[in-house]
């Protein structure tokens, strides 16, 4: 009979089991809530002993599994920062049983079309950042945690939502000033002087170990430098951002540029092609993936160059700023809040990159 | 064929008159050495060779005999050492700058992000032709290779033979007078490699093109050819030039007939001569 049975399932049940003992002996908190979320989580491992291998037992643990969650969150305002082994039991259990969830998901959508299938990979990391949301939420409110240690996921939510002309504020300082002006001067400079490294055998050997050696240089150095420079304002970020995304590029463009295969330069030769004719047709269109390469590793190095040179000095704006003086103020929500929106804002500029890399390099076996 | 003789007029190449035989290579002690960490290597060493308008020769020899390496000299993809050689009364690099020639790799060496059509209109872009100019020639020699219906596959949808197909339309298509192919079949199967020596040869008759054609295979060579140029290696040189004058259209037939095999026979005893056959 348990032969067979996820080891996930045994230890939601088991787990819930000692939720319930704890209930009953009364050395648990008891609630409405509690008692609702009990129940849900039974019919879950009901539903993952009972129906174990078709859809209706997938969808009877994803619906009741989610669906205890908003009683699991309720029962915590029975008594905040209070709770006891009972609730932990319970929260193990439904940990487990979201995890059984996820599970039975993928198995199901091997069987779905080809449309439901990507709305379901889709799907799952979604459930998964709910449940660490969820969980993050439970432990820091049920445990209570201090705030200045780790502030609770809606704690970070409500500031957010409240300190939106802020959060604003610095994203353009920071990201649509900073970073992307850094971003794309540092990529372009550094793409251009790869095309002329690569013309030229003599810059090869003068500008690669200068650029090699400028990348070492550390940003904690560079950034009160570049603020006595071009000032306190975002020029100075823009141009740590450069000195920080110009190498990864050279080199990636140079090794991209050298990509293409004798055969084919052979070929464009038979052909009387010129210099630039070859550069534009071929060895630009090899060098792709690597550029590419460059551009992913540079959207993330731009967000920490800006935001940690604006460390260093700055008018009293900016992501880095705000991360600085809420740290000494001990608004750490706030810090968090700041966090939260660089991550947001590093994905979805990874991501636009990732789609327009999948666009131009279709033909790339590692695409097709 | 009128296309190919207003082509060549254009270029000033001109013919030397109907009948006579118009040289479209001459070299004459021809020496090639590669300088190399483990001294100098003797590609190739005092090579006289001629091919005239409209012939099919063939370079056959084991590997190390430098019979790519002449074609690449042709094709100006390598510069001579010392001697003289002529494409067309023309330097190699003035026959490669007029776009003298088509070449055929090994590989099919096509363009993954380009279309099968594409991939033909590549050379046609880089000579600056208009679009319907091009649309027209892509769709001449697609045809000619038995393509149609594939201008918007991309390569790699393709079996092997295919590509080496459109490559040959790709060649064809900037309509040289002379073709050289370097084992273009080398990669592909017997029976394949069998289709497509039948459709080169009816190509080869009805175009009327003169084609260099590098391979290791006694067949293929007796069975494309007018002109089949043994080479023997270390240093590379002709060791002879056998004349194959079998009709002009062949089908894969003629290959059991005395007069093939005869030819074939006289190839074998020259790379046995030349040591093809001896050991390293």
């Amino acid at each position: 009979m348990i032969a067979g049975i996820p080891l996930t399932v045994l230890g939601g049940a088991a787990a819930l089991l000692f939720a319930a003992i704890a209930a009953v002996t009364g050395t648990a908190a008891f609630s409405p809530a509690f008692v609702a979320c009990g129940l849900l989580l039974l019919v879950a491992v009901g539903g993952a002993v009972l129906r174990r291998d078709d859809a209706l037992g997938a969808a009877v643990v994803i619906l009741s599994v989610h669906a205890a969650a908003v009683p699991l969150m309720l029962h915590i305002d029975s008594a905040p920062g209070e709770m006891d082994s009972g609730y932990w039991a319970l929260l193990v259990s439904a940990w487990l049983m979201a995890w059984t969830s996820v599970t039975r998901l993928t198995q199901t959508s091997k069987k779905l079309p080809t449309g439901a299938r990507r709305a379901v990979d889709l799907l799952i990391p979604l459930i998964f950042g709910l449940w660490l949301m969820l969980i993050w939420e439970a432990i820091t409110r049920g445990a209570g945690v201090p705030q200045v240690l780790l502030p609770a996921p809606s704690a970070i939510w409500a500031k957010l939502t409240a300190s939106l002309p802020i959060l604003w504020a610095d994203f353009v300082q920071t990201f649509l000033k900073a970073v992307i002006v850094g971003y794309v001067l540092g990529c372009g400079i550094g793409f251009g002087t790869a095309i002329l490294v690569d013309r030229s055998p003599f810059l090869k050997r003068g500008l690669v170990p200068v650029g090699n050696m400028v990348s070492a240089l550390p940003i904690i150095g560079i950034a009160p430098i570049m603020v006595m420079w071009f000032g306190f304002d975002w020029q100075s970020k823009a141009a740590v951002v450069v000195i920080m995304t110009f190498f990864p590029m050279l080199v990636n463009t140079l090794e991209g540029l050298s990509a293409s295969s004798s055969m084919q330069r052979d070929l464009m030769r038979t052909y009387a092609a010129s210099y630039g004719q070859t550069l534009w047709k071929l060895r630009l269109v090899e060098a792709l993936p690597f550029i590419f390469n460059a551009l992913k590793i540079n959207s993330t190095l731009a967000l920490i160059g800006a935001i940690v040179a604006e460390f260093f000095g700055t008018p009293i704006v900016g992501m880095g700023f705000r991360i600085s003086t809420e740290v000494g103020r001990m608004n750490v929500d706030m810090v968090w809040a700041e966090i939260a929106v660089a991550a947001l804002a590093g994905s979805a500029f990874y991501g636009a990159l990732v789609l327009i890399e999948r666009a131009l390099t279709f033909w790339h076996p590692s695409n097709r | 064929m009128t296309d190919t003789e207003a082509t060549a007029a254009a270029r000033g190449a001109g013919s030397a008159g109907e009948g006579s035989a118009f040289r479209v290579i001459e070299a004459r002690d021809l020496c090639l050495t590669f300088e190399t960490n483990d001294g100098p290597v003797h590609a190739l060493s005092s090579v006289d060779l001629t091919v005239d308008r409209g012939e099919f020769v063939s370079f056959i020899g084991p590997s190390g005999c430098g019979k790519t390496t002449l074609l690449r000299v042709i094709a100006d993809l390598e510069q001579p050492t010392s001697g003289s050689i002529s494409v067309n009364g023309m330097s190699p690099e003035e026959a490669r700058k007029a776009r003298a020639y088509g070449y055929v790799f090994q590989a099919a060496a096509l363009y993954p992000w380009r279309t099968i059509a594409g991939n033909v209109a590549l050379p046609l872009e880089i000579m600056g032709l208009d679009k319907a100019e091009r649309e027209a020639r892509i769709k001449r020699n697609l045809e000619l290779v038995n393509l149609a219906g594939f201008e918007r596959k991309f390569p790699w949808q393709l079996s092997g033979g295919m590509q080496q197909r459109a490559s040959i339309a790709r060649a064809l298509a900037v309509e040289p007078d002379l073709l050289l192919m370097d084992e273009p079949f080398g990669a592909l199967d017997e029976i394949v490699r069998d289709h497509l020596n039948e459709q080169l040869n009816r190509l080869w008759d009805r175009t009327n093109k003169t084609v260099i054609f590098v391979t290791h295979s006694i067949p293929e060579a007796v069975f494309l050819s007018t002109k089949i140029v043994v080479m023997s290696p270390r240093p590379g040189r002709v060791h002879d030039v056998i004349e194959c004058n079998l009709p002009r259209e062949r089908t894969l037939d003629i290959r059991e007939t005395p007069e093939f095999l005869e030819i074939a026979h006289r190839v074998r005893d020259g790379l046995r001569a030349g040591h093809a056959y001896d050991d390293e």
